[in-house]
Order: C-alpha cells, then structure tokens, then sequence
C-alpha cells in the first residue's frame, strides 16, 4: 500500500464505561491540533456499562467530514467484538490489539497484526488496578502516536491544559503514552503507510458537537426558562445550557438568572415552555422524536393561539423507540405538521456546531417575531459528535428582537388593539404581556375559535378570517427564515441535489466524487422549512433534482412537493436510513446508477 | 348564567384600598347552565381579589379545559388568562410563574381536567411547590361532555344517567397532602362566608395552595343519589372550623387563643384567624390533618374548611434559586454573557 497522509479512517472497539471515550477524544484532539481536519463519531449502544462500543475517527486533509466506510486501522480491545472487528478492517489495513494474551483466531494475511501488550505494560507500571485498567486507554493513544506519526508535544500540551491545578495527573499519563511509543519503536516499523503530518488546515477552527452549540446559543438567545425531560441524544443540550448558564448567568446575590425544571415528560415541558413565552421570557425545550409526539397538543396551541416558543428536536432512528443511540433525519414531516386541525410550523435545519449556535440564538428572535413554535431539526450525528466548526462569535451590541409587543406606553397610546388584528397587513397581531398594564391589554389567550379581539366565537366568518391571517402569516415567514446557501449554481447544468443538516458532509464531498467522474451537478443547501422564493427558483431552474435524505420515505421531498406543488417525478430520492451517517460513497454512488438506469433506459 | 348586567354602578360601590371597585375585577358573562356551581366560585374569586385589593393585572390566571376551566373568562376581566389544553394548565402555570414570579397564579380546573387526564401535571405541580392558587371546580363528572363519572364521583354515586359509579372516588385534598402539598382546603361553592376568606389565604400563601371547592353540576349530576348534589353536600358538609383571612401590612406572631381558635401568620403579613376548630384539630400538625380527613371520610362526612397549611413553606423560585428580578424582565444586557466570554469558550474547543 503506498503512503496516504492525513486522509485514513480509524476505529476504536471499546466496552461501554472502561474509560475509554476520553482517550478517544484525546487521539482525535491530537491529530487537530496538528493542524488536520478530523470527524470522529461515537458509535454506541443504549446501554449504561458493558455493550460494545465504537468510535471511528476520519482523518481527512481536503476537510471531508463526513463518515467513510472502511477501516483502515482498528484498534480493538473488546474481546465481545473482537472477531467481527478484525472482520471489518479494510484489505491492507491494520489492526492494533492488546497482546498480553496470545490471540487464538486465525489470522487474516491482507492486514497488519499490531501487538501491544497494554495490559502487561499497566501492571507492571501501575500500581492502583483502577489506574491499571484507565491507562490501558493512554497506552494505545501513545502507540498510536507513534505508528501515525502524531507529536509527543501534543500530548504533553493537552494534558497540562486537561490537569490543570491537578498537576501531579500529568507524570503519569505522560508516562502511559511514552509506554506506547517506546513499545512501538522496540517492536515496530513506524510510521505506518497510513500517518498524520502537520499542516495549517484546521486555523481558527473548533472541535465541538451541536448539543453544546445549541445549549450555548440558547444561552447568548436570551432563554431565561428551559424545561425538558431526558432523552437520547438531547440530554446533553440541556447539560450545556446549565453548565454555560451556571457559569454566566448568576446575579450580584449568587442567584440564577436562569430556571432549569427537569419535568414529568415531554407534555408537560411544552406546556412550561408556552406558559413562560405567553408570560414574556424566552423559552425552549429539547427532545427527540418521541418527545414531539408528545407535545403535538401543545404545539397545535402555540400555532393556533399564537404563543412563541423553541424546541430542538435531536432526531434520532425512529419509528417508535427505534433505534435510540442512532441518527436519522426522520422527523422532518411530524414536525412540520405536528398537531391536529391545519398545523404547520417552522424548521431550521443546522449543519454545523457553528450553525447550532446562530440558528439557535436567533430562533428565539424568531419565535417571538413570528409569534409560533420554532423547531431547531438537528440529530444525533450533529448532536453528540464533535464536528470541526467556525468559532462562535457574538455581535455585543445585538439586541434582542421581542417582536410585536406592546409595552405600558403603546398601550396608553394606542387608541384600539385586538389581539388577533392585522394591522400592518403581515398576518402578524400584536401581543401583549401580563402584568404590561393595570386596565389594557388584558385578554384571554385560547385554543378556541375566537374574533379578531380574542373573544370566544363559533362564527364561520371570524373564524376562517383568523385561519387566512395564519396563512398570510405563514407567507411573512417565508421572508424572515434563513435562506438556502446555493452551493454550486453554473449556468447550463440541468440537473442538481439538494440536502439539509447533516447530509451537507457527505453530498458537499459525493459533489467531488461525482465530478471527477464527468457527472457535474448543481447544489442547494436548505436551512429552513416554508421554503422561500430562493428554494423555488433554484428548483425551478433544474430539470433534475436529487433529493437527499437521511429516512426511508423521503419526507422532504414530500414536503417540496407537497408545498410547491412541483411534479414529484423531477425528484429522484438518495435515501440512506440504516442509522448510520450517510456517506459520500452512497450518494455518489445511488446517483451513478440512477444516471446508468436511465441510460439503460433511453 | 346568561342575564343583563346593569351598565350602571350603584352608588354605594365602595372602592377597596387601592382605589378600585369589585366591578373591576368582573369579567365577561358567563354562559354555563343557570345554577352551576361554578359561578358561585367565580363570584368568590372576584370578591376575594376586589377585598384583597390586588391590582387585576398583578394576577394571571390559567385553566384547561371543561366548564370550570371556561370560568376564567367570566372574573377578572383585566388580568391576563390563559384557558390551555385539557389537564395540563399545572405544567403552563409552571412556566408563566417560572418567567414572572411577581405575579398572583390562579390556576383553575376541573375534577376531570385534574383528577385523570392532568392528574400527572397536578401530583408534579404539587412535589414542586409551584406558586399557584389550585381551584378544583369539583362536580364529580364531566360537565362539558355531558355527565360521565369522572374519577372524584363516590362508589355508589349516581348521576342524572342513573348508574351507580362502582369505583372508588380518588380524594384530591388526601392525595395532595400526601404528596407534600403546603396549603390543602376544600370548600363548598354554596358557602361564601368560608370560600372567600379561604381564597384570600391561598392567595397569601408563597407555595401550592389547593383549593377542591365542591361546585355542583345542576344539569347532570345534581340529582338524588347523586353525593354531589347541594342537597347531599348540604346535609353531609363538616367544617374543620370557621376561617377568616385578615390582610395586614405588620408582622404579626401566632398567637394561640385559649380552646378552639388559632391564628397563622403568614409571610407577606396577613393572618389566618381560625375558630370553632374541632376537636383537638390543628391544621399546621399534618399528622392531625390526616386523622381529621380520615376521620370525616369514614363518617361519610364531607369536610370541608382549611385542611392544611405550612405557613414557613418555600415556592418554586426559592427552591430553584432563581434571581428576585422577573426573569421576563431581563434584556440582552444582563442575559447575554458577551463575545470576550464567547472567545474563552471557542479556546476550550481548540
Ligand atoms: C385531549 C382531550 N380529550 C378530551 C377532551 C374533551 N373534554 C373536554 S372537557 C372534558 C371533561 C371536563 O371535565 P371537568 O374537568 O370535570 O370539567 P367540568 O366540565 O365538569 O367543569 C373532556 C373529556 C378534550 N378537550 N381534550
Ligand atoms: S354542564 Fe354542569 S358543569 Fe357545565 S355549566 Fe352546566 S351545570 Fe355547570
Ligand atoms: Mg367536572
């Protein structure tokens, strides 16, 4: 095999709680901070302690983030998994292993065997058995090291920042990466053909997963009030928002400007996160599939009283319980039409931590101005694995955008007011807070028929007046959502793809792919669900579209055709579905024998 | 009730001490059947807050969904309401008091919209000691579904269909002192004279304040056979004693008057005055409040009056430590922790 540098794909096979994920993180940080993109993903079970655990690692100078198939090295320390991990490595490959046991498989002749003795070299170095078993974790990274060519200097840095103020943490984890180094060059040729070199690829770029972006732009948004109930893989969203606010948001008196109420199930968080936006704060929740099951009561409410509020949905491999620990982009037409009677709501769609961030700060200015539920769609891809993203950045002198809502001056100035009116023709009213006033304003907010001043009615006219006014609404929004990032759009290609959130890594590279193969295709990325006039012109504008998702019945191209009324058979679906990330290979390749079908065809 | 509502005010209105009169906390007319219990409990609510003297935009109110949770619209007619979905205003008063902790919550619900479909949100409601008044406009059916048994009808309990109810009645007031509630009372929507002062104290109280307030429904469940009907009401009610609420602005120490009265002072000042109080029953003791409620119960009597109260008790936003300021009162300002805080954390991602 010839030297590939910087452009191979890793694997480890863990047990599940040994200690192992934050020496994965390690390795991964390490080739980062050598300057070379990476995309490491968790892959794991729902399950507390002893199931089979994988993280991969890809390692890719051109910035291809998304997952690739085939292993080129595993390094496999789950005696439960070992025989299918070895199975799974690429032709050519190598496989890292502990030694101190002889292996009684047979072994494979297309890959390299890797011995280290990490549980040997632990004993004989450590003394306490629970440092014996961590270090065991260290000792790989460090032999890592040296087969891939990454710097001791790394290690060195990452652990003086990681133990800092606990100093005397860092002889000794330095000491486990030089067992694994030292072993490897007594023992082995070294660097392998497959190795990491420094490069300046990676700038000012940050290493972090969408649930903290998420938790952390929820901060910056202004949300005073978070409810929730536990769920895979959204938990960990409102564990950043505590720990960010914990930190940032606590007053002169040492008390939160913040409240946090783990409810008693999703219902109930939707309900707080509508009483808390009906009373003037900022307002979110965050869940996964099951989760917006739940709430399509309260979110039929917020759309039809028109009551603000932000979720995030961390979608995950559904129907029902599903496929918990795995990611999907299943939940695109439940959310869209979530609730019963003529529902629809607002998606942004993220693709990067970057995009967490922004977009969920900004939905809070969204929700307010557009006085509905807003739905943050990202997944667990995006969710609980660390993507290379821009940095964050905060503009300090942003306010907040409280949409249209009356104060005690407007309401002394204004000589009528309706809640339901539409006054500047936008399909927008203007709302009011309680406790605004101490004689105006004052109405009674329902999921009721009602007119235009909110009074209870079962009158056809006022009632299908106020079902036009959320149509116009719906309109207005089509202008306020962010617009799609038209990726590639040369004149005379006829044919393009289309993708949202997660998909954005895996199409952006199969673009590369399919270019090097004489296909040329055009792109569109949409962020945002109504589609505005953006989106319908680029579809417009192509004969061809390939639509891809990651679910089985093609939900967005239901939603395009369903809402623009395109011809369904101008979309041709790239469906990937088995709760893995898609990856580049499958899109490039579902395309290429399409073209070839319909080749075939003519 | 539907009738016409005199435009006028009569002469003799009295303004309470903030400068408003009881017409300033009325609210539109109602249109539940003529007689409901219900009404009568509005008309309370109204008296209580036009003689507490809280301004009508201080107080909020919320409800689910059935003819009790309709009443909102027909008090307080210059206080924001919010009528949500069925059984689940306990988890919408929880964010409207988590987002303004400077307002008064009147959360009211039915026997239906609380003691199943909410029974979930009401028994967490409870445990978190949320901030709210909790009126039980209890009628021992749906009303607004015509008539079924809801899960607060009584075993042998008939109503206008004329099938004996063969469950058991889940008693609210028990439960919710059984799960921690700090203020537990039931009353009866044809007794002001205890309903209005009970209001009052559940309004003073700085944590969850049940009121089940027994409001017969006249047109499905107010027959014979029927225990929720005036006349059984009537016949089988037993107040724990007689309460009166006195707002004052001191602070004032409890003071045990000989024999059968008690005053609890509460924390904004105001005092609970009880007298005629049962035999050896004090409502701060939860252990005597338990005996007492049983007691009733094998007696086939309906108790009624202040069950329970822990006056020391902590709400919601204590318990969260949460700021003093309304958190829907804060700006970009102090909620935004700025790019320079910003820059640090991209550090750590590096
Ligand atoms: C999800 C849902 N299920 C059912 C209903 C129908 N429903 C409306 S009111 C009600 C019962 C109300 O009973 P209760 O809370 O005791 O109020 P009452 O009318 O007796 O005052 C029901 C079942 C509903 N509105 N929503
Ligand atoms: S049906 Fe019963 S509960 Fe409903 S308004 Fe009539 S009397 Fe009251
Ligand atoms: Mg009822």
């Amino acid at each position: 095999m010839s030297v590939r540098i910087n452009d191979f794909v890793i694997r480890f096979a863990n047990v599940n709680g040994t200690g192992s994920a934050s020496a994965n993180n390690m390795f991964a940080k390490s080739i980062f901070r050598m300057g070379v993109p990476v995309s490491p993903k968790n892959i794991f079970p729902s399950n507390i302690q002893g199931l089979p655990t994988w993280y991969e690692v890809r390692v890719s100078e051109k910035g291809y983030m998304g997952r690739r198939e085939g292993i080129d090295l595993m390094v496999a320390v789950n005696p439960q998994s070992f025989t299918k991990d070895v199975a799974s490595i690429k032709p050519g490959g190598y496989l890292l292993y502990d030694s101190t046991k002889p292996l009684y498989d047979d072994r494979r002749q297309d890959i390299t065997y890797i011995g280290v003795p990490m549980t040997a070299l632990c004993l004989a170095n450590y003394e306490v058995p629970r440092l014996q078993q961590l270090f065991k974790n260290i000792v790989y990274v460090g032999a890592l090291s040296k087969l891939l060519d990454i710097e001791v200097k790394v290690f060195e840095d990452i652990f003086a920042e990681q133990f800092a103020g606990k100093e005397k943490l860092i002889a000794p984890n330095l000491q486990a990466i030089e067992l694994g180094r030292k072993y490897i060059e007594d023992h082995y040729d070294f660097p392998l053909n497959i190795r990491v070199s420094r490069r300046d690829l990676v700038r000012d770029s940050i290493l972090v997963d969408g649930n903290t972006a998420c938790g952390l732009g929820a901060v910056y948004g202004g949300a005073t009030v978070a409810a929730w109930y536990p769920i895979t893989p959204s938990t960990s969203l409102m564990d950043a928002f505590d720990k960010y606010a914990s930190k940032l948001r606590i007053d002169a008196e040492g008390k939160k400007n913040y409240a946090i109420v783990q409810m008693e199930d999703e219902l109930a968080s939707m309900g707080v996160v509508l009483g808390a936006s009906w009373n003037g704060a900022r307002s979110f929740t965050a869940t996964s599939g099951p989760g917006i099951s739940l709430m399509s009561e309260f979110i039929g409410l917020s759309y039809f009283a028109e009551v603000p509020g932000v979720v995030v949905d961390v979608q995950r491999g559904g129907p029902s319980t599903g496929m918990p620990t795995r990611t999907q982009q299943s939940d695109i037409l439940l959310a869209a039409y979530a609730s019963h009677g003529d529902t629809k709501h607002i998606l942004l769609f993220p693709s990067t931590p970057k995009e967490c961030f922004d977009m969920m700060a900004d939905s809070f200015d969204l929700a307010e101005r557009l006085q509905t539920m807003i739905f943050m769609m990202t997944d667990l891809d995006l969710g609980m694995n660390d993507h290379m993203s821009p940095p964050f950045d905060w503009n300090d002198s942003r306010e907040y955008d409280r949409g249209k809502v009356l104060n005690v001056r407007q309401l002394e100035e204004v000589k009528s007011w309706g809640r339901y009116r539409d006054p500047d023709g936008d399909g927008i009213p203007y709302r009011t807070l309680p406790g605004t006033h101490p004689t105006k304003g004052a109405y009674f907010t329902r999921g009721t028929s009602r007119d235009e001043d909110a009074k209870y009615t079962e009158e056809s006219a006022p009632y299908v007046r106020n079902m036009q006014r959320l149509q116009v609404k719906w309109e207005t929004a089509k202008t306020m959502v962010p617009k799609p990032e038209i990726v590639r759009n040369e004149a005379g290609v006829s044919e393009a793809i289309i993708y949202f959130g997660t998909t954005a890594w895996a199409a952006q590279e199969s673009l590369d792919i399919l270019e090097d193969q004489g296909i040329n295709l055009n792109a569109m990325r949409v962020k945002a669900f109504p589609f505005g006039n953006e989106v319908v012109e680029f579809l417009a504008n192509h004969d061809t579209v390939y639509v891809i998702e990651q679910n089985r019945d093609a939900q967005f191209k239901t939603l395009l055709v369903n809402e623009l009324g395109e011809d369904p058979a101008k979309f041709i679906s790239v469906l990937n579905y088995d709760g893995f990330p898609i990856t580049a290979d499958f899109v490039s390749q579902t395309i290429q024998a399409r073209k070839l079908a319909t080749v075939g065809n003519i | 009730m539907t009738y016409i509502k005199p435009a006028f005010r009569h002469p003799d209105a009295q303004k309470n001490s903030i400068g408003f009169y009881r017409k300033d906390y009325e609210g539109a007319l109602s249109t539940l059947c003529a007689g409901c219990g219900h009404d009568s409990i509005s008309s309370a609510i109204i008296q209580a807050c036009f003689e507490l003297a809280i301004e009508p935009h201080k107080i909020a109110k919320l409800s689910g969904i059935g003819c009790s949770s309709k009443t909102p619209a027909y008090y307080l007619g210059q206080s924001h309401g919010f009528n949500t979905v069925h059984g689940r205003m306990p988890s919408v008063a929880t964010g409207a008091y988590l987002a303004n902790r400077d307002l008064k919550y009147i959360g009211v619900s039915g026997d239906g919209d609380s003691a199943s479909i909410g029974m979930g949100q009401f028994v967490h409601a409870i445990r978190r000691n949320l901030n709210v008044v909790y009126i039980i406009m209890n009628n021992g059916c749906y009303g607004l579904t015509k008539g079924q048994d809801s899960a607060t009808a009584d075993a042998g309990s008939m109503s206008r269909k004329g099938a004996p109810n063969p469950f058991e009645a889940i008693d609210m007031p028990s439960l919710a002192l059984e799960l921690g509630a700090t203020f537990v009372g039931r009353s009866f929507s044809g007794d002001k004279a205890q309903l209005i002062p009970m209001i009052k104290a559940a309004l003073s109280h700085p944590g969850f304040a049940l009121l089940d307030v027994i409001s017969p429904c006249v047109t499905f469940n107010n027959n014979k056979g029927s225990t929720k009907s005036y006349d059984y009401t009537r016949e089988h009610i037993e107040a724990t004693g007689t309460i009166d609420f006195v707002p004052i602005e001191q602070e004032i120490t409890v003071d045990y008057k000989e024999g059968s009265s008690k005053e609890i002072a509460l924390h904004d000042g105001s005092i609970i005055e009880l007298s005629k109080l049962a035999n050896g029953f004090d409502p701060t003791d939860k252990l005597s409040s338990i005996l007492k409620m049983h007691e009733a119960r094998t007696k086939g009597q309906i108790l009624t009056g202040l069950m329970y109260i822990d006056p020391d008790t902590k709400g919601l936003h204590d318990l969260l430590q949460t700021s003093d300021t309304p958190l829907n009162t804060m700006g970009a300002d102090v909620l935004n922790p700025g790019q320079a805080a910003l820059a640090k954390i991209n550090s750590e991602f590096r």
